[in-house]
């Protein structure tokens, strides 16, 4: 059932897919994104891009690493997306894939800024810290709870925000 | 050279992670973008009466999962697929780390400052609560992290997403040369 005019607005404020599968799937059709984010879990632990180290050294320039990865990785993303839109090809279940324009707001600086001081800090994106936990440093938990909890006070907050 | 348990090189690691995007459209329309994940958990666990968090947060569920896969594939390679070498550092961040006392440096992360006595200690408490905070926070502000922005966002060529992007890294470039420092003192 496609999303209330309501619901699609609060959707569409993120980067949630508002494109939704007309079809109904059983749970276990979600296995699949599982073995993505797996796959995604071990390049990160493997590239190192989960090390505090690493984003340490690219927020001080000593090392092209993780510019190499985020570059690499934006390339790969920009040659795939114009395929699939040169090609048409559909998902596996037969339905068009489809793109949405973000709209501006001043959430992005603002947002963006504070993400990168958290990020400094932590030595860590919302990614890495999943992959840091499954790697054993527990006490990361500490900090994606916190990101849990800061992502609540923004929602709570966000009529009351500058956008 | 690509042997299976050193690190890999980042134009390896790159294209993996850049194929996670055609990979999640192609298996179902999804767009790549994990911080999404934390607004999930807060419409799932705590909407409160928040309009934000009012929304079919089981349509997402895909996202949970991929983020449960996340964990899965970090410790299927840190047990299986690593070596228990010392990470290489550059030798001007060796240095300043040493500064604060940060000499130990056998994994990807330093024990010293993520262990349990650091995280109760007012410099844990910036570093782990604070900085999470911030993550969480800035990115459900920015709508979205190095995932849905960086990544997604830049594969889709959206230039909101390009000033995101940029803020990410003007705020980390100001935390790490500048405050971090202090934070580090402590």
């Amino acid at each position: 059932m496609p999303p209330s005019a309501a619901e699609y607005q609060n959707r569409t404020l993120d980067t949630m897919c508002v494109n939704e599968s007309t079809l109904t799937h059983k749970w276990y059709h979600n296995l699949k994104y599982l073995a993505v984010g797996i796959i995604f879990g071990i390049t990160f632990v493997k590239a190192e891009i989960i090390s505090w180290y690493r984003i340490q050294e690219m927020f001080r320039f000593q090392s092209f690493h993780m510019y190499g990865v985020i570059g690499t990785a934006v390339l790969t993303g920009i040659v795939s997306v114009w395929l699939i839109k040169r090609t048409g090809v559909k998902t596996i279940y037969g339905e068009r894939i489809e793109f949405h324009d973000k709209k501006f707001n001043k959430g992005q600086i603002i947002g963006g800024l504070l993400f990168g001081f958290g990020w400094a800090i932590t030595g860590a994106c919302p990614g890495p810290l999943f992959a840091q936990i499954g790697a054993g440093t527990l006490v990361v938990a500490a900090t994606l709870l916190s990101a849990i909890a800061g992502t609540w006070v923004y929602g709570y907050f966000r009529d009351r925000l500058p956008h | 050279m690509l042997h299976i348990t050193q690190p890999w090189p980042w134009y390896v690691a790159g294209v993996v992670a850049g194929l996670t995007v055609p990979a999640l459209l192609l298996l179902g329309n999804k767009h790549f973008g994990i911080s999404a994940n934390l607004r999930h958990v807060c419409a799932a666990c705590i909407p409160g009466r928040v309009r934000f968090f009012d929304y079919n947060w089981k349509k997402e569920m895909w996202n949970l999962f991929f983020a449960a896969g996340i964990i899965v594939g970090g410790y299927l390679a840190s047990q299986y697929l690593s070596t228990s070498d010392p990470v290489v550092l550059h030798p001007d961040l060796k240095k300043e780390l040493a500064l604060y006392g940060i000499t130990e440096h056998a994994g990807l992360l330093p024990k010293q400052l993520f262990s349990l006595e650091t995280l109760f200690s007012l410099k844990g408490f910036l570093l782990f609560i604070v900085g999470g905070f911030l993550v969480g926070f800035g990115a459900r502000y920015a709508g979205g992290c190095t995932s849905g922005h960086a990544i997604m966002g830049l594969s889709t060529l959206q230039w909101p997403s390009l000033v995101a992007t940029i803020s990410f890294m003007i705020g980390g470039l100001i935390m790490a040369n500048i405050v971090l420092p202090l934070i580090l003192s402590l």
